[in-house]
């Protein structure tokens, strides 16, 4: 690397004065928390999907009850006459 | 149906162990750092990573091509802003003299190496506030570094 003339800026030098303080070797990861890991993301599939379902079930049950509702009552058909007609011809 | 669910649940096991194995020293390390633990007593530290990888393996199927460290990072960051309060007294670690958010700073920017740009997006900041903290922790580092 001799003659390599390097440029770097004063602040980049510190970073990697900064970033070398922040090297150390990787700690040993515990074999049990990938297994812990697993296992709580495996519950957090499981509640979400229930969830979900739970969601699809009202969702379908509305509907449902809406459709009752409308075809019992008949929303759109016209309300009877008030007053009845007057009599002639009688 | 059921069979093939199965399957999948067994290869998403593996390919989730296998990212663990490879990953899972440098985001412990990440941790640490964050958390601001001796590197003998990292419980905290641990419990933060295995919420961020309990997540990813949540999100598991639907990463669709992101990398799963960019998602654990990212879930790792979040836990730990989430509760930084708790961090606020450190214990140890080269970090110590910062406050949580300066550290989340300096770990992404400088540990992990990511885009000032990417971080500020990750952490919800604007990019000039980020190019400040990371300014502000690098010179309080160094002064420590003077200082002992």
């Amino acid at each position: 690397m001799s003659g390599y003339k390097h440029v770097v800026s004063g602040y980049d030098r510190k970073e990697a004065e900064v970033r070398r303080m922040l090297d150390a070797p990787r700690p040993s990861v515990p074999p049990e928390l990938a297994v812990r890991a697993a296992e709580r993301g495996m519950r957090l599939l499981r509640r979400r999907r229930a969830l979900r379902r739970v969601g699809w079930v009202l969702l379908t049950a509305a509907v449902v009850a809406f459709c009752v509702w409308a075809a019992v009552t008949e929303p759109w058909a016209a309300p009877p006459e008030g007053t009845t007609p007057p009599l002639r011809h009688w | 149906m059921r069979e093939r669910q199965a399957a999948r649940e067994r290869r998403r096991a593996r390919e989730f162990e296998a990212f663990v194995g490879g990953a899972g020293g440098r985001l412990l390390r990440a941790a640490l750092l964050l958390t601001g633990e001796p590197a003998d007593a990292a419980e905290a530290a641990e419990r933060l990573l295995t919420r961020a990888l309990a997540r990813t393996y949540a999100a598991w199927d639907r990463l669709g091509g992101e990398d799963p460290y960019d998602h654990t990072r990212r879930e790792l960051a979040a836990a730990f802003a989430r509760t930084a309060r708790r961090y606020r007294h450190a214990r140890g670690g080269v970090l110590e003299r910062l406050t949580p958010q300066e550290r989340l700073v300096l770990v992404l920017r400088l540990h992990e190496g990511i885009a000032e740009e990417q971080a500020a997006a990750c952490l919800g900041l604007s990019v000039e506030r980020v190019r400040v903290i990371c300014t502000r922790s690098v010179a309080a580092m160094r002064s420590r570094r003077a200082a002992s």
